[in-house]
């Protein structure tokens, strides 16, 4: 019996509370993103933002959280019950399952797979899913409309992100996250590959469905997309699954292209704060360059948007793949594995 | 040991009980759900077998990809659900044809894999220990230099095939207009604006 507690009970719940230590303080984590971009948003237009819910307004999102949580969830008669409330279930899920993989910190990671990086580009193109479904499942128009932009855009954007991370796997040699981390000790990739590191950032942009990418759900001209006939607890799933999405994102660019959790420089005064702040404040970063383009550009066109996927990034990313792969080459520079 | 095994049986009962689903849903949509299904527990199974690579590009290429468009279709179809079953007793026999060769040539596989083993010391290249190298390392090597004419020529039919979608579908329409970014880039002050003085009174 003593082996049954060994052998199978204590991994087991090891392996729970890892999977908790990551999942509650992004689910939470969610909540302040959401204040952070209010508060930036509202700085930028010269306005206030959420002042009253507790100091400065900080729990304001929990305020948010717990009117929507009794609201009443409404089900369409035309939908298609299963679907329907499978779609925010699954975005959910998808947006979280992604973060046993990231690398806080040396061997800080519940799942060190060889094919980390593969398995996150998975998860995140699994997302168009969740908003396809809502939107056919609600068997109304503008989720309709919403799905199919969709469903093309997140298609699109993924191509050249793929080529993106060919790229920097071509500099490391591995699939594994905390490789590629490690292998920006002397300069991060943001450097050398910087094109790319814009590249990828604008794919984050359009494949979580951000400003000015955000045609899913374009108010303007789809009411609120593929989001329309939700509502309460359904609709804070994809809510929070977006949020959770951008943060998934920056974290993401912060391991491929901003070393992360490796310091600027390794000298005193940086090497003195742990690698998991240095990691945070990456993605505190990125969050803020969200937020920044949100509130910088108006959104795209429909055709502007397949125009700058397929003839301006694929083209462009695919060159310098080639470059790349021809630089290392000629300067013998390949990494051995 | 008794956990994959555990697991193998899950991952392959619902394969089987989603691809008997994939042809009997009565909704077509259902249907691409369920093929969804068993590529996602294929990908398992094929990470129970140590293939982890394997695994990760069905999900993205096959889940994250193919059955997208596949969706983004059968949405847009307007289908009559009566009439879809009307030719079931037609295409039967076609049907039963096919899948009982595939049974066969499946069952004949593996039946000369185990009553004649020298087969398998021919059929390829020898496979790396997977405790030395990781798959993804492995399959590089084999493919980039035992079979790179083999995976440039599938390359090469995939490029024909791309191009044949487009000259199929690629149509000239005339009096359509279209956004050309590089002349509005390419305008300058003078093409776009003229200034006149104009006397007062006289108008232009």
């Amino acid at each position: 019996m003593a082996n049954f507690w060994i052998d199978w009970l204590a991994p087991f719940l090891i392996i729970v509370a890892q999977i908790l230590a990551v999942a509650l303080p992004v689910a939470v984590s969610v909540a302040f993103v959401v204040y952070f971009e209010r508060k930036v948003f509202a700085a930028m237009t010269l306005r206030r933002g959420p002042n009253v819910v507790g100091p400065w307004g900080v729990l304001q999102s929990f305020a948010d959280f717990i009117k929507i949580f009794f609201k009443e969830t409404i089900i369409p008669t035309g939908a298609n019950k299963v679907v329907f409330l499978a779609a925010p279930v699954v975005t959910f899920i998808l947006a979280f399952i992604a973060w046993a993989v990231v690398p806080f910190a040396p061997g800080w990671v519940i799942a060190d797979i060889n094919v980390g990086i593969l398995y996150l580009f998975a998860v995140s193109s699994l997302g168009v899913y969740g908003i396809v479904m809502a939107g056919w499942a609600s068997n109304s128009r503008y989720p309709f409309l919403g799905a199919l932009r969709s469903a093309a855009q997140m298609v699109s954007y993924e191509v050249s992100m793929g080529f993106v991370i060919v790229t920097v796997l071509l500099v490391v040699g591995s699939l594994n996250l905390s490789d590629i981390v490690k292998a920006q000790e002397t300069f991060w990739f943001a450097l050398p590959l910087f094109p790319m590191f814009i590249i990828f950032f604008i794919s984050a942009l359009a494949e979580t469905n951000r400003h000015p990418f955000d045609l899913p759900e374009a108010e303007s001209e789809l009411v609120a997309g593929y989001q329309v006939e939700y509502s309460a607890i359904a609709f804070v799933l994809f809510f929070l699954a977006e949020y959770a999405n951008m943060i998934l994102m920056s974290a993401m660019t912060a391991i491929l292209f901003l070393g992360g959790w490796l310091p600027p420089f390794d000298i005193a005064p940086f090497t003195w704060v742990p690698g998991p702040i240095w990691f945070i404040l990456k993605i505190v970063f990125l969050l803020f360059v969200f937020v920044w383009v949100r509130a910088t550009f108006p959104r795209y066109r429909y055709d502007q948007l397949m125009r700058l996927g397929w003839k301006v990034f694929l083209p462009f990313s695919l060159l310098w793949v080639v470059l790349t792969a021809g630089v290392l080459v000629f300067f013998d520079l390949l990494p051995q594995g | 040991m008794i956990l994959s095994a555990i697991a193998f049986y899950v991952f392959a009962a619902i394969i089987i009980a989603s691809a008997v689903l994939v042809v009997s849903a009565r909704n077509p949509v259902h249907s691409v759900f369920f093929l969804i299904l068993a590529f996602f527990n294929a990908a398992g199974i094929f990470v129970l077998a140590g293939a982890e690579f394997l695994a990760m590009i069905l999900v993205i290429v096959y889940v994250g990809a193919v059955a997208v468009l596949f969706m983004f279709v059968v949405m847009m179809l307007d289908i009559n659900f009566v009439r879809l079953r009307e030719g079931f007793l037609q295409y039967l026999p076609v049907g039963a044809l096919v899948g009982i060769i595939l049974l066969i040539e499946l069952v004949f596989i593996v039946t000369t894999q185990v009553n004649v083993p020298e087969v398998l010391a021919i059929s390829g290249a020898p496979t790396p220990n997977i405790s030395e190298v990781t798959n993804t390392h492995a399959l590089g090597r084999l493919i980039y230099t035992r079979y790179i004419y083999l995976f440039q020529a599938g390359g090469l039919i995939l490029l024909v095939a791309m191009i044949g979608a487009i000259v199929l579908t690629l149509r000239e329409r005339p009096g359509v207009r279209k956004q050309r970014i590089s002349d509005q880039v390419g305008r300058s002050r003078s093409d776009s604006i003229e200034i006149k003085k104009v006397s007062p009174g006289n108008g232009i």
